[in-house]
Parts: structure tokens; sequence; C-alpha cells
């Protein structure tokens, strides 16, 4: 049987029905396989034995593999699905599962491992860091060997007693829809017989044959033991081999550990692993039809290292060979598989077994899904021909530091003809991946076609821009690179023209199908000079469709997918027009089947209206457009915004060479501001009579569009006639002018700041203050205006109220316009800490969406202020980043030691007057914070001219200001992954400061459930509701006494968030500010965020709090519940939200079950809470740490 | 006494049958109109709007953010379930029928053909005994003529039609160029009864708040004379089944529209005012009413005041309003 699908599924599908227990946590890019088992799980779909294996969610992928261990010597057949830093985490107990002879099978995408800085795409660093554990390595190369390795991974380990990492590219293979054979239960039996099972069931542990297994030994025995394993490694390579063989028999797909193909005389080889195999593999045999002596040699069974099967499969006529790495390890000899390979034929030829040996170099390639193109193998076989090639080279970027890389020819073209090719431009927003993969498995059903799909995603979550690369043809696609000639172009979104260049991609005489608002015969002038001149150069076909038009018309706006795919169909004519149609339409029905018959007519109405809108545009012979494309950064933008940032916003970073790149992973602040977007057609407009200046609606907006000033009015003068104003609505100040300036071009139009405003237009309930309006005809003149607005004086931060919503307002965010979703429910709270503390401000921040929108190349929205202050921001690891911020905060208690005690030692040079100011300076209010900030000024001054302990001084002097340490994450980090640093970070007594933005689910990975994850709610790996209560995180940082802790919803009580972070960063100590984040995951609108927290609040669901251990240290009680008795019930809240929905549709007994449960425990909760807030201090524990 | 009564193939106990209404929201609410003795119940109504927005709303929450960042290419577990109201009323039609020994009637409401209509077969699988299409048109664009909305009940029922096998009722409201003629054409179209009359819900006006309120009134008895005046001309028109809704207050309304040719009655307002069990005075005093006048069963007084099949019908109600009207004139003097 065939499917498309993609080789996570094609992994997970043997890998689950070959288990009896899966333990598993998110990881990019595995997750999927771990939520199929889920789901699959949830369903009670049985494995191969008829029993529906356990899948558990564990806090970490070290407790996965803990777990994991567990159920092994338990004698369950056991898996687990990770990945990168999650592979990383299982370490410790591979080498224990290994050093029991245990049988195992890890799936792993493999994916890059963060150094100079995180990725989540594909290359081998992960798997190499765990060759040296005792598994065994098994690499797949295709969808196809995703699927079936995976079975020969689980019968080789059931034979041989070896555990098995199979591993295959992450994103590359993992997520490439692909048209595969599928095996059937019997080929899954026929390869894992029953006898192994039963065999690994008697090695478990059993009260009934009690022994000890995980002994602790000494220099007596240890080594021996160690040595004991030998022969169940030496006879993996068979048994592999033979589970190879025995597939093969079943299915006629044959494989070998190690494979040659190639000229059988070959003087010039290619070794390599993984997905790029298939690509050496076409080349060579391109090249050797052109008569090139050249061979390829894959590579599957890397651990236990099979030489001897190498060594057969190598022509003995092979004179150069270049093993291709696909992982790099600074300061080694060469990469792993290199010195593997020269390993093994060098002792070969030392001992006679070899004539000759060969000239063998090294070569890195496709670090974090970086293509290894046809041009770029024969660039290395280029390379292997030359009289003395590199011993060592890169291939597929430029290195002009090292001078490594190698030079290729990147139009070498080996696709057969009958392959069709197509790249499509969408935006997320419109459904084209979704659309374009049910168009690959649409044509991967029919008989006589195989298909391939490929989807590039940027890393902004709002208004993202995503390209899909399609093949389809009559002889299975082996091409794992991205498409570069291609016969059609679909741009899905006009305005794409201006910031993408849709058609480099292009083959001569392809067809573009545009999306474009414009009449057929005004669409040529519409486009831009260089895409005109592009279309002629290359003879391109155009087509055009207003299929916005159409798929508002069929009530789905701004989903113009199915339209653009039935464009697609019918222009290409893969199939019959009829009979694509249908095809289309039963595809919908499938896909959209369980979101209701309504949702499945709509977008079948949309296929039948979808060729009425078509035109074939005529394309004159001249190019006749004046209008250029726009810059991607404005001319003034600093030399590395445009040199380098701006290469990457175009889509050209591929191109940088690697001295452009900063070497430590330093990037500058600041950048997003470059990045005008233009994402939302609706866009925040102010409304200046009607406005009261509360400030809330800048408080809340997640992009920091919003800004407000005061000025003299004078100032005025020079403003351009747009600038609106009012009179600063406040006493004493007369004279005084009030802006609020909306940054359009950055504006998600998410609406939040609407919700926010709290007047309308008497008569007219529908206009605020603030309201949203059309973009376009904004744009000019609001540039003028925003370059006015920055002209004016920044408010005085000594003389603005800190303690007011609106006070704050006047500060200048120092987090701005981040690619966040739009309507983010984190992003508020950031930004109000930048304003509060940013100057001084130094931040840790959890691997998650907040380290994603805070700092995935190419931008940053952390900025700097006028004065170039602003948050030092980093991330560390997903795991650890309280412990990382506990860092940060000692190495600035041991300078800000340091600095007093050099300034106390320079008290007669540098003036006594001036050291006792500033060793003894209050450092709470601002205007405290400046006038130190004056002294040290001072200091520095006095310190210029100074030697010895003055310069000593000078290199910490900055600490004499005190500084802010932020710990940030997520739930998915505070409660789970680094749930025990935390705990650990809260009990140090330092003085850290920690902001949980609680989503309640794994946001960044798609929404899995941690243990913030309420009771009644639907999430991946909690598809059948959330049976366990959230984590009452507060409560057990309250119990130390020494922390300060505070639960906020900005959406129910703003004033209450902004006492509960000021108290917080004045508290000498840990303080944890649990915050509540709305998220795209709750299955709300964005819009509605602030309004579900309101109700989160009134419902009691979310009280909110704060415990102050300074009050009690003054007599009073210290805790504080800031909220008012819920008043709404946990349903008027929670039904509100498809989270919680989703379980009421599909169970309505269990959803009602666990509602009622809920609700008791809100009540129960409440109880305590109220309980507790009438007591005295003396029942709340004491602050035990000595005086600080 | 034989109250049996057939109502579009279905055989009942009686010709009593509470229409949808909130009494039949829930399993109890069910249970106890059977209980108190009405012969069938139609469920409450299945709203196009719910299943349009419903579908619609929870498919945008879905997608969105969905295929737009490599790392969460989704934000649900798959296959996660998203419709909301229709699960839920396909649940209650199959704990209803399967708790109560009397047919148990879905209803769907809505006005404009769409996906929303394949419910149908989703009812009759659950064990609906038959469907009610509450055809609820509210034409509000001037520029909609009186034949388009006219093919759109056709067209609805239709759609209906195709995807069951169980009888299929057309409720629809008085206001019709000429409401025969869409009853003639409906009944043509193979409804299995028609269901006289939908009552029109007149938004009102609050003076104080400035603002547009809903407003639904429970109906009164005098409503029931249009559509009692429309049973007995369509009583030997059309092949369809007849029901009388609206106005149901006493038993002797019930009585006047058997007489005027319904083959049931439906009543909710009277059900809401007085509680489910008013069924049972309702049923007790069309028993007393029959033993008072001597009939022994509901078909011989049926439709005993329907306008006879041979009568030039446009002449006979003109007759009718002139003589109500002169009536009217000799007690209240001439206006």
């Amino acid at each position: 049987m065939r499917a498309t699908i993609d080789g996570n599924e094609a992994a997970a599908s043997v890998a689950y029905r070959l288990s009896e227990v899966c333990c598993i946590y998110p990881i990019t890019p595995s997750s999927p396989m771990a939520e199929l088992a889920d789901e699959w799980s949830s369903q009670a779909r049985p494995n191969l034995w008829g029993s529906v294996p356990a899948v558990v969610e564990m806090q970490s992928e070290g407790g996965a593999a803990g777990a994991l261990h567990g159920a092994l010597q338990g004698g369950a057949l056991a898996t687990t699905f990770t990945a990168s830093q999650g592979l990383l985490l299982m370490i410790p107990n591979m080498y224990k599962i290994a050093g029991e002879l245990t049988a195992a099978v890890m799936h792993v995408a493999a994916r890059s491992i963060a150094a100079q800085g995180l990725s989540i795409f594909g290359d081998h660093s992960d798997v190499m860091a765990v060759r040296q554990t005792g598994f065994a390595l098994l690499a797949s190369a295709s969808v196809q060997e995703a699927h079936d390795l995976a079975l020969v991974a689980h019968a080789a380990t059931l034979a041989t007693r070896v555990p098995f990492v199979h591993f295959f590219d992450g994103f590359r293979t993992s997520h490439e829809l692909n048209t595969i054979d599928l095996l059937c239960d019997d080929d899954l039996r026929a390869l894992v017989p029953a006898q192994r099972v039963r065999e690994h069931r008697a090695r478990a542990l059993t009260p009934e044959r009690p022994f000890i297994r995980g002994t602790a030994q000494n220099p007596d025995v240890y080594f021996q033991a160690r040595e004991t394993v030998n022969p169940f490694y030496a006879g993996v390579p068979d048994a592999v081999q033979g589970a190879m063989n025995a597939l093969g028999e079943r299915t006629g797909r044959r494989y070998q550990t190690i494979e040659y193909t190639g000229h059988p005389q070959a003087e010039r080889v290619i070794v390599v692993m993984g997905s790029a195999a298939q690509t050496v593999a076409q080349t060579v045999a391109h090249l050797s039809a052109l008569g090139e002596r050249v061979g390829a040699l894959q590579v599957r069974l890397f651990r236990p290292f099979p030489a001897k099967a190498l060594l057969d499969a190598l022509p003995a006529t092979v004179r150069r060979i270049a093993v291709l790495d696909r992982t790099k390890e600074p300061g080694s000899l060469g990469e792993p598989l290199f010195l593997d390979v020269l390993a093994a034929l060098s002792e070969a030829h030392t001992v006679g077994e070899r004539e000759v040996l060969p000239l063998v170099t090294g070569g890195r390639y496709g670090l974090s899904s970086k293509e290894l193109t046809p041009g770029m193998v024969a660039g290395v076989f280029g390379e292997l021909a030359r009289e003395r090639p590199r011993p060592r080279f890169t291939i597929g970027i430029t290195d002009d530091v090292s001078g490594l890389s190698l030079p290729y020819d990147p139009s070498l073209d080996i696709e057969p003809p009958g392959t069709v090719r197509a790249v499509f431009f969408g935006l997320g927003s419109d459904g084209t991946v979704g659309a374009n993969k049910n168009t690959i498995k649409i044509l991967g059903a029919e008989e006589n076609l195989h298909a391939q799909g490929y989807f590039v995603y940027d890393s902004k979550k709002s208004g993202s821009q995503t390209v899909s690369h399609l093949r389809f043809g009559p002889a299975p696609i082996r091409a794992p690179y991205l498409v570069a000639q291609a016969g059609f172009v679909g741009c899905h979104h006009f305005g794409l023209l201006d910031r993408v260049d849709v058609l480099a991609l292009a083959a001569p005489g392809a067809t573009l199908l545009l999306n474009c608002a414009q009449p057929p015969e005004e669409v040529w002038d519409a486009l831009p000079r260089p895409v005109q001149e592009k279309i002629l150069a290359k003879g391109i076909e155009v087509y055009a469709i207003d299929a916005g038009r159409i798929a508002r018309e069929v009530g789905l706006a701004g989903r113009t997918n199915i339209v653009l795919q039935t464009c697609f169909f019918a222009i290409s004519g893969v199939l019959p027009r009829q009979e694509a149609i249908d095809k289309i339409k039963s595809a919908i029905a499938k896909t959209y089947g369980h979101r209701g018959a309504e949702v499945v007519e709509r977008n079948q109405a949309a296929v039948d209206r979808a060729l009425d809108g078509l035109h074939r545009i005529e394309v004159p012979a001249l190019a006749t457009s004046a209008r250029q494309l726009p810059p991607v950064v404005p001319a003034g933008a600093p030399q590395f915004v445009r040199e380098v940032t701006a290469q990457m916003m175009a889509g050209r970073g591929d191109e940088l060479p690697v001295s452009a790149l900063p070497v430590d992973g330093t990037y500058p602040s600041g950048t997003a501001a470059y990045e005008k977007r233009n994402i939302s057609d609706l866009v925040a407009h102010w409304d200046p009579d009607l406005c009261i200046q509360c400030g809330n609606c800048s408080f809340v907006c997640p992009h920091s569009v919003i800004r407000s000033t005061y000025y003299d009015q004078s100032l005025l003068a020079g403003a351009p006639p747009a600038f609106a104003s009012a009179p600063l609505d406040v006493r004493g100040l007369p004279d005084t002018r009030f802006t609020l300036q909306v940054y359009v071009e950055d504006c998600t139009g998410c609406r939040l700041c609407v919700e926010a405003c709290p007047v309308t237009a008497p008569g007219d309930p529908d206009h605020k203050a603030i309201n949203l309006a059309a973009r376009a005809p904004l744009v000019a003149a609001q540039r003028e205006n925003i370059a006015f607005f920055e002209s004016l004086p920044v408010a005085d931060r000594s003389r603005v109220d800190f303690g007011t919503v609106r006070g704050t307002q006047f500060l200048t965010p120092l987090f701005e316009f981040s690619g966040a979703c739009a309507g983010c429910g984190e992003t508020p709270y950031i930004k109000l800490l930048s304003q509060l503390f940013g100057d001084r401000m130094t931040v840790a921040n959890a691997t998650g969406c907040s380290s994603i929108y805070g700092g995935n190349l190419p931008t940053t929205p952390w900025t700097a202020g006028p004065d170039g202050r602003g948050p030092a921001w980093s991330n560390s690891l997903f795991e650890d980043n309280a412990e990382f911020g506990l860092g940060l905060r000692l190495a600035a208690d041991r300078h800000t030691a340091l600095a007093r005690t050099r300034l106390s030692e320079l008290r007669d040079t540098v003036g006594a007057d001036l050291v006792e100011e500033i060793l003894n300076a209050p450092q709470l209010r601002e205007s405290e914070l400046a006038a130190q900030r004056e002294r040290v000024a001072e200091l520095r001054r006095r310190l210029e001219t100074l030697d010895g302990a003055a310069q000593d001084l000078r290199s910490v002097v900055d600490h004499l200001i005190r500084r802010s340490v932020w710990i940030i994450g997520g739930d998915g980090w505070a409660y789970d992954i680094g749930s025990g640093g935390l705990d650990h970070v809260l009990a140090s007594g330092r003085n850290v400061n920690v902001l949980v933005l609680d989503t309640e689910v794994y946001s960044n990975t798609g929404g899995q459930a941690s243990k913030a994850t309420p009771l009644g709610a639907v999430a991946k790996f909690a598809a059948a509701g959330k049976s366990v209560p959230k984590k009452d995180l507060a409560l057990q940082a309250i119990a130390y006494g020494s922390v300060y802790v505070a639960r906020v919803a900005m959406g129910a009580d703003p004033q209450q968030t902004l006492r509960a972070l000021r108290e917080a960063e004045a508290y000498d100590g840990p303080s944890l500010v649990i915050a509540y984040s709305h998220c795209i995951a709750h299955g709300i609108e964005m819009r509605d965020g602030l309004d579900q927290q309101y109700r989160a609040v009134a419902s009691g669901y979310w009280p909110l709090i704060r415990y102050d251990p300074v009050v009690r240290e003054s007599g009073g009680n210290p805790f504080l519940l800031d909220s008012p008795r819920p008043r709404i019930a946990l349903t008027d809240y929670t039904q509100r939200e498809l989270r919680y929905r989703a379980l009421r549709n599909s169970d309505p007994a269990e959803a009602e079950r666990l509602a009622i449960l809920a609700q008791e425990a809100v009540d129960q909760r409440w109880d305590t809470y109220e309980q507790m807030a009438t007591r005295t201090a003396r029942h709340f524990p004491a602050d035990a740490r000595k005086e600080r | 006494m034989d109250l049996a009564t057939r109502y579009m193939g279905l055989t009942l106990r009686n010709p009593l049958l509470a229409s949808a209404s909130p009494l039949s929201n829930t399993l109890d609410g069910v249970k106890r109109l059977a209980d108190a003795g009405v012969a069938a119940i139609v469920l409450y109504s299945l709203f196009e709007e719910q299943v349009r927005q419903e579908a619609e709303r929870n498919a945008r929450l879905v997608d969105a953010g969905a295929d737009s960042f490599a790392e969460s290419l989704s934000y649900f577990p798959a296959g996660a379930q998203l419709e909301t109201e229709p699960p839920r009323y396909l649940n209650l039609i199959e704990r209803a029928a399967g708790a109560v020994q009397i047919p148990v009637i879905a209803s769907l409401n809505g006005a404009t053909p769409g996906g929303w209509t394949s419910y149908a077969r989703a009812m009759q699988d659950a064990g609906a005994a038959a469907i009610e299409l509450n055809i609820y048109s509210l034409p509000g664009d001037p520029h909609t003529s009186g034949r388009d909305v006219e093919q759109r009940h056709l067209d609805i029922l239709q759609r209906v039609k195709d995807t069951v096998s169980v009888p299929v009722a057309v409720k629809l409201g008085p206001h019709f160029s000429s409401t025969g003629e869409i009853a003639l054409r409906l009944d043509r179209a193979g409804a299995d009864a028609l269901v006289l009359f939908n009552r029109f819900l007149q938004p009102d006006v609050d003076p104080e708040q400035l603002t547009v309120v809903p407003a639904v009134d429970l109906s009164r008895p005098a409503e029931a004379r249009l559509a009692r005046t429309w049973i007995s001309l369509l009583r030997h028109q059309v092949r369809a089944s007849l029901a009388a809704t609206t106005g149901v207050e006493e038993p002797a309304d019930v009585v006047k529209y058997l007489l005027a040719g319904a083959d049931v009655v439906m009543s909710a307002s009277a059900l809401l005012r007085h509680g489910p069990q008013y069924a049972t005075v309702l049923l007790d005093g069309l028993t007393a009413w029959m033993r008072r006048k001597g009939y022994a069963s509901v078909g011989e007084l049926r439709g005993l005041l329907a306008v006879p099949a041979d009568s030039d019908q446009a002449a006979y109600e003109r007759a009718g309003y002139v003589r109500a009207l002169r009536a009217a004139n000799a007690s209240l003097g001439p206006w």
C-alpha cells in the first residue's frame, strides 16, 4: 500500500506498532512523532500484539530517558522520540541502557545543537554526540527509509540486545512529504519474532526470579565487565544486514549497511550519511552517464562502524575519497565519519588487506539544514580531481575566513525531465501550506505518480511567509533539496513581490500565478519593474486571479488557498480538469470533515468559483513600470544592519560569507525597528478628541506600536500637518500637549488596544478613542509623524510616575515590534519590564516563544533607549534558565562587591565625598538611580587618568548602579523542564526576579500539555482532556518564606501587575511573578485575550495575589489577595476557549465531570487563599536569611 | 376513546405534539414531556447560524497560527472535534430516542441552502423519527424577490429530502403573496408535512437605552386564527400532513384546529407557561369535549370544518371574511 506521508509519520507508524511504552517530550523537529503516538494511543489503536501502548509525557527528555530505562528494565518494549538538546539530555541513561545490553530504539529527527546560536534545523550534531554511548546508530536517508529502517532497528535491537538510535535528517526528512510504500503488520511480524520479545521480557526485573542490576563496581572488575559486551557489538553489522535482507525479501526494497552506487571502476568517491546520500547518488548517476568514474558510498549503519562492509563496498580502483560530515567538531583532526573511514582504510592498507590507500579528505556540509545540491556534489568531485585536493573543506557556504569552502556551480540541474516542479509563496495565514499538502497527497495517490512536498517557514509567528516546494513525476522523487528551477511559481500574496524575489526560482518559460486584487488589464502595470524585467527575461507566462475576493464571497475571508490550489491544477494540467476538481473536493472533505459540513461546503464552493476569475495576462514586449523595489532597510541604518541583517531579512542569508558573521554569537540590539513588515491591512488609529489619556492602549499593546509622550506646545511649530495631539490632561502642566503615536507599519492589527480602551463616542458605541483603520492611506503621513514624534524630547524618567499605568506609558519601551503572534499575551509583560527597568536590566531567557520572538535572527525586538542603555539579553537553554540567571546575579554581585572594595581603596585618590555618596546611595527610586548615574559618571571621569586599582575599578564600575536580573520563561520551563532549577534558585535567597509567562501549554512547539495545563483543557499529549489540576507554583514558592511571589493578569488588573513587578524588582531576594498569558493555543480570538484574563480572575480561576516577605518582617500579613471573590462561574470563563470546548464536543460526559471537579478546585483554593489572607504574620514562615 | 393519529406516516397515540422549545433542550425535559402524554416531541431547533458560526469560528481558531512557524505547525491535537452544537444535538437525539417510547422529531432551523442541511442525515442516523425543517426566512434585503424566497424553501427541502429517508416536515411562515401556492409547491416537492405557522418574532425598541432589543412573546390564542384558516383551506388540497402550531392555550384550541383539518396540534407556549404536565390538561380537555359531543375517535371530527375539496376557495374565504366583518360591524358599529 502506498501513502504520501512525512518522515516523522513514517518512523512513528512502525515505532508505535512495535512498542508497549512510549516516553515522550516535545522537541522540534521530532514532536510530531510523539504527537502521533499520543493521538493513536488516545484512539486506542493497538500495537502489533493487540495492546494499546502507554504514551507518557515526561517533564524533560532526561525524564523521558529515565522512564524509558525503567520501562525497559521492567521488560516492556519501549521507545522514545527526540532530537538535539533532548538527545543530549538522554545521554546518561543511554550509557546505562547500552551498558545493560537492553533492546530499545530511540527515533531521532537529527538536529543542530545550540552553540553560537540555537537552531531547530537539521544536521547530525546531536546524533554524533551520542556515538560513544554504546547505542547503535542507523541512518535513514529518505521518508521511505525512515519507515523501513525503523523496522530494521527494532528487529536488530531485539536480535542483538544492542540499543539503537534510528535517525533521519530533521525537517528535510522528518517534515518532507513523499510517496512511500507502507509496511503492513505482517511485514513487522516477520522481522520481529515473538520469541525475541519474550526473551526481552525474560531479562526483566521480577521478584519471582530476583537479581540486582545497576551495581557500583570497583577497580578490580569494572574494566573487564566493560569488555564483556564486545561480541554483542561485533554481531550488530551482520544482524542489521540480516534484517535488511529479510525486509528486502518481503518488500523488494533492498538495503545495505554500507551501499555503493556509481561507476564499477570509480576513482573518486564521496562517502556520506543521511538524506544527502540521495543527492550524492543521483549526482553520481548523472556524472557517470557523462563518463566520469565516480561513486557514492552511503553509510546507513554508523555505530558499530561496519569497517568490513565499507571496505567490501568500495571499489579497488578508488584513489580519492571525500567524506562528508554533517556536523562540526571544533578542534578535532576531522569529523567523526571522516576519521572512521580514514582509520578503516589505513588499517586495511597497513595490514595488507588493501593494496592502495586512497587519499581521503574530510568536508563539512549542511549544518542547520543548509542545502547540499547536485552542484555542490559536483563541486566536491571537482575538488577531488584536482592535483592536490584540500584535505579539509566545507561545501555550500563561502568561507572567506579560513578559506575552506569549495567553489561549485549552483545551476547544475540533474532532475529527470518528467519531474514537474512548483514553488508557492504564501503567508502562514492564507493556508497555502495546507492546500499544498493536500495537492501532494492527491497526486501521490495517483497510480503512476510520485510526489514530494517540502515547506519553508520564516521565523516570525505573525505575518509569517511560507514557501512550498513541490515535485511530482513518474519515478520516485529522490531530491532532498529545494526546488531551484520551478516550472510553476505561485505568488499567493501580491505584497510579497516587493519583499521576496519570487522569480529567482523560476525556470525559463515558467508559469507565474499571481493573486492580486487588480483587474486583469491593470495587473502588468502594477508589478514592480524588476519583476517585469525578470518575467520578460525568463519568458514567463503570467496568470492572475483575485482569490481574496472569491474567498470572501464564499465566506472564507483571508483563506485563499483552495482557490489558488484549484487554479494551479487548472493551469498546470497535471490531472484532467474535472478529475482534479473532484479530487480536490474529496481531499477537502477528508481534511476538513471534523470541522463540520459547513466548513467543507465553503471550501468546496471555493473550488467551484475558482476558475471563473482566472485570467491569463498579456505580457507586453517591454517593462513599463517605474516602480522599483523598496529598500530592505533604510539607507541610514547601521552598517551591520545594512550589510548583514538586511541580507537575512531579504532571504539572501545563504549568500553571506563567514566573515560577515560575528564570531561568538553576539548581535546588535534594536534591529526589529528596521523591519517595517506592514503585515496588517488594519492598524490602530488614535482619536485625540475622545482620548482620556489613560495609557491602557499602549500598556497592553503586545508589539509596542502605541507610544505616548508629552511636550511643550511650542514644539508643535515644526510638526507635520497630520501630526495629532491634544492638551495634556493633567493639572499643573499648562501649555503642554499629549500625543499618542501609532507605528502603523509595525502594527499587527490585533485589536487589543481597542478592547482595552475605556471610552466610546456618545451615540456611537463602536467608536473608541483608538480604533482600527485601513493602513494603506495612513502610512505616508504616519512616517512623517513618527519621525517628528521621535524628535520630541523623551520624558525624564525621574519625573515619570512609575506607580500608575498612565505614568509608565511615558517610558520608552525597550522591547518593540517583535514577531510574536498578533495579540500575544506574553509580550505586554516583557515590554512593561523593559519600560520600568530596561536601562539596568539583564535578561536570562528560557528557550521557548519568548526566546524566539526575542532572539531569532534576523532581528531582535530588544533595543536601547535614547541614552544608549537597554536590556542585555541572553538565552542559555530550555532547562537551565533559572540557574543561568542566578549565574548572572552571582557575577553581578561579585563585581558589585569588587567595585565597592576598589572604590573604598581609592577613597583618597578619587575623593572621599564622592566615594561615600556612591557607597551609601539609595537606589530604589528612579530619581535616586539618576543621581547615582551622575555620580558614577563623575567617578568614571576621575578614574580616566589613573592606573592600578583604578583600572580594575573601571572594568566593573557599571555595577555601582543597581542591576536588575530577570529570569524569563514560559510554563514549560518553569513548571516542567526547569522546575528543579527554578525551585533551587528560589531557595537560594539571591536577588533574582523570575517572570513566568504562563500560557498553560508549550506554546512554541505547538501546544503540548505542561503541568501548568488546567484540569479539563485539551492539549496535545492531553487529547482526552487534562485530568490532573494545574500545579500551584505560587504556593510552593510562598512556602520558603523568603520569596516574593505574585500572580498577575494584566487584562484583569493592570495596576496590580504594575505594582507586583515593581515590588518584585525592589525586593532584595528572589521574586517570582506568574503572569497569565493568553495564547493562540487557547483557541480564542486573540482580541478577546484581555477579556479572558478578566474572566479567569472573575471566576476565581486565576486569583491575583502578592506575597511580600518584607510585610511579614514589619509584622503584617504578607499574603495579599488582590482580586475580589469569584463572581462568575468557571464555565463562563472556560467555555469561551476552544481548548475546553473541544472536550465538550468529543466527550461531553468527561467534559462535564472535569468541569465539576475544576469548579470545586477553584472553590477550594479560593477558601484556602481567603483564609491565608486573614492570617497574621506569625502564620507564615520567617525569612531566615542573614541580614543582607 | 380513540385519539390515535397518523402524522406524516408516523403512528401517534394522540394528536398533541410538543413543538420546538427550550423544554426539549435536555433529556430530562424530553422525558417530562413524554410522561405528560404528548404523542411526539419536536426537539429544540438546531440553528443554521449556530452550525455555521460555530464551525466557521472554530475552524478559524484552529487555523490561526497553523502552518506558519516551523516549530508549531498546529496548536491543537489532530482530529480535535471542532463542532460544538451539532454533536451535542445529535447526542440528545440519541439519548432521547432511547429514553422515550414516542417519536422524537429533530428540528433544523435555517433560511438559506448550505452545508448545515447535511445534518439532517446525521439526525436520522442518531435516531430522529422525522425531521422538521423550520425555514425561518426574514428577507430583509428589499431586492430579494418573492419568487427567490419561495425557491429557497424548495431548495432547502430538496437538499434535505435527498439525504434522508425519514419523513420531512416543513415549518413555514405565513408571509407569502400566495401562501396556498407555496404550500402546494412544497407538497409537490415531497414535504411529508406542513407545519403552520412559524411566528415572526419582531424585535422591540427600548426607549430608555435607545437600543433595539430582542423580544420573544409567547403566542396567544388569537394568533391561531390565521393558521386555522389556512389549514382549513389546505386540508383537501395537499397530500402532506398538516400540523397546527401557534396559539394553543386551552383544550378548545386543540379541538378547533382538529375541526379545521389539522392532523396534529403542537404546543410550545402553553407548555412553557404552565409546565410540561399541562399536556395532560389539554388531552383530558380534548377527551372530555369528544365525550360530550359524542365522538369516539379523532378521525371522526378531523376536518369537519375544513373548506370542502370541491368549493371555490377564494370565494369561500372571501365569503367567510365578509361575513365575519359584518358580524364585527354589527357588534362594534361602523368603522
